[in-house]
């Protein structure tokens, strides 16, 4: 097990090594020019010019790659072209809001998702087990900023519950900070509810027509332990995929929903990056979210030995 | 009870001791919340020509002189300034109260090294430099221009609010034009809390308790500057829908640039003000690109210029309200002194059939028509749209490109053909101020490969415009010029005026002390 955990990580290594290489290579081939933008409408072509020269993007493919990658290795993620901030500062400073929201979400669609799809599933082909499913349909179809801009509309401008934008750190209170990430945090979920509930319901029924749940009925089981304990842990390994997947899908979600909540995370940071050509943050950012997804997906797969105690490594 | 009282209090019994609040009422009554134009990356307002950098200029530093309502240059850091009878010496006295925020006096040597960054990047003192034999500080408090020539501008160039001249230490002003400064320290009536500045996010400014206002009431950006609030917070919000329920909600104070389609649901809220604040409009240009068929020929510029009507234009930006917008067929702001007409007919004919049969009689051979639109800023890309329908009415063959910003500013500075990356058309919008003078009008400049993108060469432009710099201190004789700048401007149309609209600004009610001025400022502004 130790053994797969680190080689998995050092596998790491070279994926990251893809995902740099193709980042930087995207972003060279790109259309844009940070110098332009900074220089603005009154600026001469010289001006620009001496302006891309400070900035060092008049330099070649390779003698920028080579530069970045050397900071890389050194832990430096290199300097904002329009902020002068460090990359690594600035992701600092929009981590807090990104992970919270991303937090409150994974515990909210799974508290909720789970038991859907599992009663769905109990009750297939009954009202209750419709009304999943359309919501799931719902969820799917709905973009996130629609859903967003109606929790706002309803229960931030019309019952005026809670606050329309914005985030409040942790650190300035439990309360305040749940507070703002409520109806982000619904939003964003919706698709990941709809996700996880449809996953679970799916599995949930193929596990429920096994011979050892009939065995556990015969044995006088009740209903819940059957679903939750019996069922449940048995479907656990699509479900737990699916939950891993979905991280992927909060991310993408997450720079929306940043948006129609005014909250300061890094999905914004990436979008504010990409409008102006900011490349060390854009670099810097997708790094860090690639370096996220290959641990998400390795903490899955050890999770996978937990609930399917025949799976070893 | 309120819901959320209640949800808060009910989460508060659950989190007690680790909940407080954010913002006491006490810090809320004295901090002024505002949702900027845009977000604040740099702190340098030499280094980047951003509107948003430029107001946060203005808080931080002060000016040598300023701009009054009337667009007349009246005294800030200077007590006066004094002219030899020869016009060749002008000599700037300090007011004697001036500190910058790190405890230090102001000196003439760090306005000279202020001034001395900021015109390697201004171009009006760019045109001026020139004329300037010598500038050097005498003393503590008075600096001196030696002129080799007359140059009556010198006064309009420090003073004006386009590129402002703001004055910096002399140790962060020796900072190269072209590299960013790293410290903010001015002399202005707030102070930067750069601790707090998070980009994207927030940026914050605290009074500065030593700034000395001048004694004479606000006026424009002239007068006394005085910071009537403790704490200015920008939160930046991109969403408009979210700004505006943010401000009906009174979660911020003041919203800098409202879309206009939200005007309406601002107008209507009880406890929002929607004033326009700024003193000039908002100019649309629709720029040409004259070294590449088909608009290297100007006629066909011309006859897409008879097909032009601005108040579709600026319907499709600022709604079909015409307080909110206005025409203006010339080259040159409506309303200043410079602003004409004359030749400007081609403007007025406003019909697509007589365009159509310009453009076959100027010889239009079906040639391809790139128009590049920023999808990601809205007014520019309804100006764009109103254009692409345009063309395609009078039989262009029209490819339209729709990008991001950052990619329009890009291909704008290609002078490939239209099948290597180049562009035939796109569109921008200025502030009123900064078309008012030939000197910084960049759109008319016409000196071939040094003009604004699309590169229009026309001497004839360029001689007027000498001659303006020489002679613009006559108002007779700079109107004159300007009739005829704007007469061949419209002759060549290398470029089409759009008219103009009006960006008001919304902020709740308890906001006091609002005043209109040519740039967005926040002195004098208390909340009750």
């Amino acid at each position: 097990m130790f053994a797969y955990v680190v080689r998995r990580v050092l596998a790491t290594i070279p994926v990251m090594a893809v995902v740099a290489l193709f980042v930087f290579s995207l972003l060279y081939i790109a259309p844009g020019d940070p110098a332009a933008v900074i220089a603005g409408d009154q600026a001469t072509p010289e001006d620009v010019e001496r302006i891309r020269q400070s900035l060092g993007l008049d330099r070649p493919y390779l003698v920028r790659f080579g530069a970045w990658v050397f900071d890389i290795l050194r832990g430096d993620l290199g300097v904002s072209i329009f902020t002068n901030l460090p990359v690594v500062t600035m992701i600092k400073q929009r981590i807090e809001p990104t992970l919270s929201l991303m937090l409150v979400t994974l515990i909210l669609a799974v508290s909720i998702a789970i038991p859907m799809g599992v009663v769905a599933a109990w009750k297939v082909g009954t009202w209750i087990d419709r009304s999943v499913m359309g919501f799931a349909v719902l969820g799917f179809s709905v973009p996130v900023f629609v859903v967003g801009y109606l929790l706002a509309y309803v229960f931030a401008l019309e019952l005026d519950w809670l606050p329309v934008q914005g985030y409040t750190s942790f650190s300035e209170g439990l309360w305040p900070w749940f507070e703002n990430l409520i109806l982000p945090a619904i939003a964003l979920g919706s698709v990941y509810i709809a996700l996880i509930a449809r996953i679970t319901r799916a599995t949930m029924l193929e596990v429920l027509q096994q011979d050892y749940i009939r065995t556990a009925r015969a044995k006088g089981a009740g209903q819940t332990s059957i679903l939750f304990l019996h069922a449940l842990k048995n479907a656990a390994v699509p479900i737990v995929t699916v939950i891993g997947i979905g991280i992927a899908l909060l991310i993408g979600g997450a720079v929306v929903t940043e948006s129609v909540f005014a909250i300061p995370g890094l999905g914004r940071l990436t979008v504010d990056a990409i409008l102006r050509r900011d490349y060390p943050v854009i670099q810097g950012v997708v790094l860090l979210f690639s370096f996220v997804y290959v641990l998400v997906n390795l903490a899955i797969d050890l999770l996978y030995t937990l609930f399917d105690p025949r799976i070893r490594y | 009870m309120e819901r959320r009282t209640f949800l808060g209090a009910t989460a508060g019994l659950a989190a007690a001791g680790v909940s407080a609040p954010a913002l006491s009422q006490g810090a809320a009554a004295r901090t002024l919340r505002v949702i900027p134009q845009a977000n604040l990356t740099s702190l340098d307002p030499v280094w980047t020509t951003a509107v948003v950098t430029r107001n946060h200029a203005f808080m931080i530093y002060d000016q040598i002189c300023a701009q009054d309502s009337k667009g007349d240059i009246r005294p800030q850091m200077a007590q006066g300034w004094e002219i030899s009878p020869d016009q060749l010496s002008w000599t700037f006295t300090l007011r004697d109260n001036l500190f910058f925020h790190d405890g230090e006096k102001v000196l003439a040597k760090d306005a000279v090294a202020s001034i001395d960054r900021w015109r390697r990047r201004d171009p009006f003192m760019q045109v001026l430099w020139p004329n300037v034999a010598e500038l050097s500080a005498l003393d503590d408090r008075r600096f001196r221009f030696r002129l080799s020539k007359p140059t009556p501008l010198l006064i309009m160039a420090l003073g004006q609010t386009q590129f402002p001249c703001f004055v910096m230490p002399e140790r962060i002003a020796g900072t190269d034009a072209f590299q960013q400064i790293r410290e903010t320290v001015g002399s202005g009536p707030f102070k930067f809390v750069r601790d707090e500045w998070n980009p994207g996010q927030r940026a914050v400014w605290a009074r500065n308790e030593r700034y000395v206002p001048r004694q004479e009431p606000v006026d424009g950006l002239a007068g006394g500057r005085i910071p009537r609030i403790d704490r200015i917070e920008w939160t930046i919000i991109t969403d408009p829908a979210t700004s505006g329920n943010a401000m009906a909600q009174g979660e911020q104070d003041y919203w800098e640039y409202p879309l206009h389609d939200l005007l309406p649901m601002l107008r209507r809220a009880r406890d929002v003000v929607v004033e326009q604040r700024l003193l000039d409009g908002t100019y649309g240009v629709c720029r040409f690109n004259t070294l590449q068929p088909p608009f290297n020929n100007p006629a066909i510029r011309r006859a897409v210029a008879m097909a032009v009507d601005q108040r579709d234009y600026l319907r499709a930006v600022a709604g079909d309200d015409p307080a909110d917008w206005g025409a203006c067929e010339g080259v040159f702001t409506c309303g200043t002194p410079l602003a004409n007409e004359v030749g400007s007919d081609l403007l007025k004919v406003r019909n697509v059939e007589r365009a159509k049969q310009a453009l076959r009689e100027a010889g239009y051979n079906n040639e391809k028509v790139v128009l590049i639109a920023p999808g990601d800023y809205p007014q520019i890309n309804a100006l764009s749209l109103v254009t692409a329908d345009l063309l395609r009415r009078i039989g262009m063959n029209l490819e339209f490109i729709s990008a991001d910003w950052g990619t329009v500013v890009q291909r704008r500075a290609s002078k490939e053909p239209v099948e290597r990356g180049g562009w035939s058309v796109f569109h921008t919008t200025s502030s009123g101020q900064s078309l008012a003078l030939p000197v910084f009008n960049l759109f008319l400049r016409a000196n071939g490969n040094n003009a604004w993108f699309g590169w229009p060469d026309v001497p004839e432009v360029e001689r007027l415009r000498g001659e303006w710099v020489e002679k613009g201190g006559d108002p007779a004789e700079g109107r004159r010029i300007a009739e005829e700048l704007n007469r061949v401007a419209m002759r060549e149309m290398y470029y089409i005026p759009l008219g103009y609209y009006w960006q008001p600004s919304a902020w709740r009610r308890n906001v006091t002390g609002v005043f209109r001025a040519p740039a967005t400022v926040f002195w004098n502004i208390g909340k009750g």
